[in-house]
This record gives C-alpha cells, sequence and structure tokens, in this order.
C-alpha cells in the first residue's frame, strides 16, 4: 500500500465515528473553493459528473447522441473535529439542481453556508430560493473582494431579502480563523433553530 | 411514467461497472466511511483493484475514493457496493440519516470549529 498516503494525513484517524457534511454554495467565482482550501487538512479533492442538460446524469457520452451536455465539478475538504468527528465541506455551485448528485450532497447536510459577492448579489437569489424548498438551513457570508462596494448590513439583508433570523457574516475565504467564524455563525444557527430559541420563519 | 425514471432510462451503464448505472443498495452517503476487509485482489476487475488499494491503507470517505480515484461519485457507489457485496470493503459509519440531527452533535461541531480559532 502507498505508506505515503498513511504519513502525510490522507485516511481518517481510527477513533473517529462521525463524519458529517456542510455545503459551501454560490455563483462562479464567489470564493467556494478557496475557503475550502483554506479551511481543509487535506488537499483538496475534485469530483466532476457529466449530465445531460436536463439534469439526468450519464456515465458514457455515447449512450446519449446529440444530447447537450454539462459538466457539474464539486471541491470538498475535510477538518477533523475531534478524536471521533470528522467534518467535510463541499463547495458546488447549485447549478444541478434536479440531479441525483444534488441528492447525494443535500440529503444528511447540516446546513449550507452561502457565499455572496456585492458586485453581483443578485446572482445568490436563485440558490437561496433553492436551498428553502429543500429545507436546508443557511447562513450568508458576503466575501469581501477587492474594489467591491461595501453596504451596511441592513442595506445587504434587504437586497439579498434576508429573513431576520437568517445570519448575515463578512468573511474572507482566504483567510483561516475568518471562514472558521463564518461556520461558527452557522452551526451557532443551526443549535439555535434546533433548540427553538429561534424562529425559523 | 416519473420524470425520475425517464431521466433514468437515459443513463448508459458505464463498462467499468459491469453494466450496472447504479448501486444494488443505496447505503452511501458521499460522507460514509469506507475501509478495507479484505485485501485479496482475485477475480476484481481493475477498477475495483484500484479501489480496494486505494482503501487498504485506512479508511475514506465516499467522496474522497471518488476524488483520489478521479471517477464519477455515481461510479464509485456502484463499485463500492459490489465490494460491500464481495466481503472486501466495509462501511465504518454512516453519514447522519434523513432524521433530525441531534444538537448533541452539533454542539460537537460547533466545539470543534471554537478549537481551532
Ligand atoms: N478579496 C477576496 N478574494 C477572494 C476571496 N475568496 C476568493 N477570492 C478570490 O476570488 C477568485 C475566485 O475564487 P474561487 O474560490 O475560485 O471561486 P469559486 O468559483 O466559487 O470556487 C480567486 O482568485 C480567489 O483568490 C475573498 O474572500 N476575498
Ligand atoms: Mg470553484
Amino acid at each position: 500500500m502507498d505508506s505515503a498516503l498513511v504519513s502525510d494525513g490522507t485516511y481518517v484517524r481510527d477513533t473517529v465515528r462521525t463524519s458529517v457534511k456542510l455545503l459551501i454554495v454560490g455563483h462562479f467565482a464567489v470564493g467556494k473553493t478557496t475557503l475550502v482550501g483554506t479551511l481543509s487538512e487535506i488537499r483538496p479533492l475534485r469530483t466532476e459528473e457529466r449530465m445531460t442538460q436536463a439534469g439526468a446524469l450519464i456515465d458514457d457520452l455515447a449512450g446519449v447522441p446529440g444530447k447537450e451536455t454539462t459538466t457539474v465539478a464539486m471541491d470538498f475538504g475535510r477538518l477533523t473535529l475531534s478524536e471521533e468527528l470528522v467534518l467535510y465541506l463541499f463547495g458546488t455551485p447549485g447549478q444541478h439542481r434536479f440531479t441525483q448528485l444534488w441528492h447525494d450532497l443535500s440529503r444528511g447536510a447540516l446546513g449550507a453556508l452561502v457565499l455572496a459577492d456585492t458586485r453581483r448579489l443578485e446572482q445568490s437569489f436563485d440558490i437561496m430560493g433553492f436551498l428553502e424548498e429543500q429545507k436546508l438551513r443557511y447562513a450568508v457570508a458576503i466575501n469581501q473582494f477587492d474594489g467591491a462596494p461595501a453596504f451596511a448590513e441592513e442595506e445587504l439583508r434587504e437586497a439579498l431579502d434576508l429573513l431576520p433570523s437568517t445570519p448575515l457574516i463578512f468573511c474572507d475565504a482566504r483567510d483561516r480563523t475568518s471562514s472558521t467564524r463564518a461556520l461558527i455563525t452557522l452551526v451557532e444557527y443551526l443549535i439555535a433553530v434546533q433548540n427553538g430559541s429561534i424562529r425559523e420563519f | 411514467m416519473s420524470a425520475a425514471r425517464r431521466e433514468r432510462a437515459l443513463v448508459r451503464p458505464h463498462v467499468v461497472t459491469g453494466g450496472r448505472a447504479r448501486p444494488t443498495r443505496n447505503i452511501f452517503d458521499l460522507v460514509t466511511l469506507v475501509m478495507a476487509a479484505r485485501s485479496d485482489l482475485n477475480g476484481l476487475n481493475p477498477e475495483k483493484r484500484r479501489v480496494l488499494e486505494l482503501c487498504r491503507g485506512g479508511a475514506l470517505s465516499v467522496a474522497e475514493v471518488a476524488g483520489h480515484l478521479s471517477l464519477p461519485i455515481s461510479v464509485t457507489k456502484v463499485l463500492l457496493s459490489d465490494l460491500v457485496d464481495s466481503g472486501h470493503i466495509v462501511t465504518r459509519v454512516g453519514g447522519t440519516d434523513d432524521g433530525e440531527t441531534s444538537t448533541r452533535l452539533l454542539q460537537e461541531v460547533l466545539d470543534g470549529l471554537r478549537a481551532r480559532l
């Protein structure tokens, strides 16, 4: 066996008993890959699935002559949170809403962090609407890009049409502490909703 | 025929999965951890050998197996399902079920994240 893989921490520790996942979603170039890479303890991995435009998964292009196909990629990373628990982060554009891949991603996910860019807020509407349809709880993190307009939190809440309970945070996906805080805010919210201490709608 | 069924009819099995497009059982979440239970490679096709060779080193999630081997998730699940059936692979822990996640688990996630600051 490849002992290099063992020694460099490729494998999950023997003591781990539980694995959970969070989704990192948002439009193209909003910082998903960056955030996963900033937080992951393993070199981030990537998988690709080919599907027809209609969303059917295809394993063999030859099987669907004349069909337009798209490739849906996602990247993901891993954080060992304790001796017994690992967290996986899946970065995904969410443009594959009717597919098996989306079902795989959302099933059992604890929640989602929506990344947004103040230069293109409208591009986040679709994904937030979709998460709501899927009953997946989310927090929104504004990634602050150089030269992007700065808005007050209240303006952003209004522009994004956020519920009063939905957390809105500012984040730099290149920074480990900042990205970790964004996830902490999300998980605190998930706990508060679960406890009934804040109302979701 | 349902829309989902019609989509499925379009699926053409990939050769590496031995003619099937989906696993016999849907036991795998993307974060289900799998590891090798047997190390003999006899009778396995090359793709299954690659999966088993990777999984002999320790536990990995289904998604990581797919990523390391550059295989689509769908194909990876079929291969793993066969390898579970033949006793080569065991699942160690599942992802969470469709049901509500416990507050205790969320608290453990929170504690683990806070400890990284
Ligand atoms: N200033 C700034 N740049 C960022 C941030 N996050 C990502 N970027 C940059 O934005 C570009 C696109 O990011 P990427 O992670 O590939 O986006 P993705 O398409 O959502 O995966 C890269 O050049 C990143 O370095 C951020 O929080 N702040
Ligand atoms: Mg990306």
